[in-house]
């Protein structure tokens, strides 16, 4: 079973990243020359007011036995108490990472419908003009990050031409009660269109800042390999039966161009996510990475500590799923 | 025979002028900005707060780019936000490059256990979004100049160690290395001698990437505020003050923010452009 045996490597190696993961965060934010404690309590705090605190969250043994300490309590999933929210770590993370889960998906969909778009039209007109405006908007729309990208969407559709929301999740006076996270999820399957109208108005503008640079990555792996695909004999032979030139190209070259850019995908959807840090910032949504850069100006060490190791747990999952994905779907590498 | 490789150098010779030109003028910018600069850049006046740009109605001619909301001058703030972001550029992007590039050639010629640990370190680094890694490591070193450079160093060196490990390791296949070791020359001489030469225009290329996302990297922390000290110019800096005060005064984002985009375009343009320039194939 070479296909189990695969999947178990992978899977070894990703609890090995992990552990890395875990042991270099632990390790970097307690070199912190600053003491979170003594940032959290008032001016006049004693210097015993100070041990009492350190000593309640474990932070005055060494670091190998906090180390020991918050592995045993993540085995038990226990990732501690947040010290500037006062809250547990887990429940504060998985409040926050529906949000952010919502956005990345709809990034990655945007990425994919305008780089497929944007690929299967340069085959289509391949060696015009069109093809000539599709490489170099491609080529500007990857020399620029995501964070620029969502600044000049503010600018564009929340200033110059106001259209859509550039701040939060969903609007304040919206009086609806969500019961789960997932507000985008839910508000179809709940059937209020208005509140998920409201939504996506949020989302958008955040989401295509996301999702600009994976489409120009997609529709320039995508476009070289269908042009490479197009040259093959059964595409030819396609064409002689009379197809037209579109249907040869979404029926007959794009299932077997599209190998290498969904392998590619997933490893971009990590950088996606990575991204969704700042942009989250900058467009004031309540997600993940906008906890994030907060507990790190709080110096909030446990609620640091989780985020980061969520978000490498994401992103090697997605990895992992990726992976096996291609091993799935690549018969060569299935029987191998 | 002539005519197509010269279609296909044009192109590449213009974005390298268009590119290189900008991070020219902007060098001369930075370099000159205690001279050229039209105005203190820290200096407040808060009568001349939200003046827009000169050829917007209500400005005054004496801030060609109009001033933020405590009434300090837009351009002379860019000039003097030019010197930050080209220092982190060109201090982080070489320090980034020396460790990457090395540790990347030893893996790749080298291989062996070196290689294990080196490719184990950069799977892990790439589990952590690079951001808010940046972000983490200059909460625990501090604001300042040296935490915005040694954050950059330390995220971004796994960008250069992947992709020299892959290409020391074909060269390293090649047979002008195998005659290299038969002639006589020591594994660490070929290395330096035969693959790193080899292995130069990609690195090149990368380094220029680099530089533009040192620049955006800087323009992140100090969007969140955490680079330098609060009052110093930086572009990111402005573009959150920008932020906040958009509907009010678009002038105090823009105008940045186009100095950012440009300059962000120029150095992916000029890595891009080395790249094709350096390969063999095309040229």
């Amino acid at each position: 079973m070479p296909f189990l045996r695969t999947i178990l490597a992978r899977l070894a190696a990703t609890l090995v990243t992990l552990f890395g993961a875990a042991v270099i965060v632990f390790v970097v934010i307690r070199v912190v020359p600053g003491n979170p404690i003594a940032m959290m309590l008032p001016p006049g705090a004693t210097e015993d007011d100070i041990a009492r605190l350190q000593a309640l969250y474990g932070l005055d043994k060494s670091i190998f036995e906090q180390f020991v300490i918050w592995l045993g309590g993540v085995v038990r999933g226990d990732f501690g108490t947040s010290i500037s929210l006062r809250q547990p770590v887990l429940n504060l993370v998985l409040g926050r990472l529906p949000a952010t889960l919502e956005l990345s998906i709809m990034a990655l969909v945007i990425a994919v419908f305008i780089g497929g778009a944007m690929a299967l039209t340069g085959t289509l007109r391949r060696d015009t003009r069109t093809e000539a405006a599709i490489d170099v908007t491609s080529g500007m729309a990857l020399s620029v990050p995501d964070f620029l990208w969502g600044l000049i969407l503010i600018l564009l559709f929340g200033v110059l031409w106001p259209v859509f929301h550039i701040s939060g999740r969903v609007s304040p006076s919206l009086d609806f009660d969500f019961q789960t996270q997932f507000y985008l999820f839910e508000s179809v399957l709940r059937l209020r269109f208005d509140v998920w109208a409201d939504l996506v108005s949020h989302m958008f503008m955040p989401s295509l800042a996301l999702a600009i640079p994976l489409a120009a990555i997609i529709s320039q792996l995508l476009k070289q390999s269908l042009k490479e695909t197009m040259h093959l004999d059964y595409v030819t032979l396609a064409r002689t039966k009379g197809y037209s030139e579109a249907s040869v190209i979404t029926r007959e070259a794009l299932p077997n161009a599209v190998l290498p850019t969904l392998t590619l995908i997933g490893v971009q959807f990590t950088f996606l996510i990575g991204g969704t840090v700042i942009i989250e910032r900058l467009f004031s949504y309540e997600g993940l990475g906008n906890m994030a850069i907060d507990a790190v100006i709080n110096r909030d060490l446990p609620l640091i500590q989780g985020i980061v190791i969520l978000f490498a747990l994401l992103f090697t999952v997605v990895n992992l799923v990726v992976d096996m994905t291609y091993a799935a779907l690549n018969p060569r590498l299935r029987h191998a | 025979m002539r005519d197509a490789r010269s279609r296909v150098r044009r192109p590449i010779g213009l974005r390298l002028w268009l590119s290189g030109g900008w991070i020219t003028l902007l060098i001369i910018g930075a370099v000159l900005a205690p001279l050229i600069a039209p105005h203190d850049p820290l200096y407040q006046d808060l009568f001349a707060g939200r003046m827009p740009p000169v050829w917007v109605d209500g400005a005054d001619p004496n801030f060609l780019l109009g001033t933020d909301s405590l009434g300090r001058d837009v351009l002379s703030r860019i000039l003097y936000g030019a010197r930050l972001a080209l220092t982190v550029a060109l201090v982080a992007g070489t320090l980034t490059c020396l460790i990457g590039a090395t540790l990347g050639l030893i893996a790749g010629y080298y291989r062996g256990w070196v290689d294990m640990v080196i490719s184990r370190l950069v799977d892990i680094w790439m589990a952590f979004p690079p951001v808010l890694f940046a972000i983490l490591l200059i909460a625990v070193l501090g604001t300042g100049l040296t935490s915005i450079i040694i954050a950059i160093v330390v995220i971004d060196w796994t960008r250069f160690a992947r992709v020299v490990r892959a290409e020391a390791m074909t060269q390293g296949t090649m047979d002008y290395v195998a005659s290299a070791q038969v002639v006589g020359r020591t594994k660490a001489g070929t290395m330096f001698a035969e693959i790193l030469p080899n292995v130069l225009p990609t690195i090149v290329a990368l380094l220029t990437l680099e530089m533009g996302i040192a620049v955006i990297v800087e323009a992140i922390l100090s969007f969140v505020n955490l680079s330098i000290s609060t009052d110093a110019p930086t572009w990111g800096g402005m573009i959150a003050e920008g932020r906040t005060s958009v509907h009010q005064a678009w002038w105090v984002l823009v105008f940045p923010l186009i100095t950012l985009f440009l300059t962000v375009l120029s150095f992916s343009q000029l890595g891009e452009g080395l790249k094709d320039y350096f390969d063999p194939v095309l040229r």
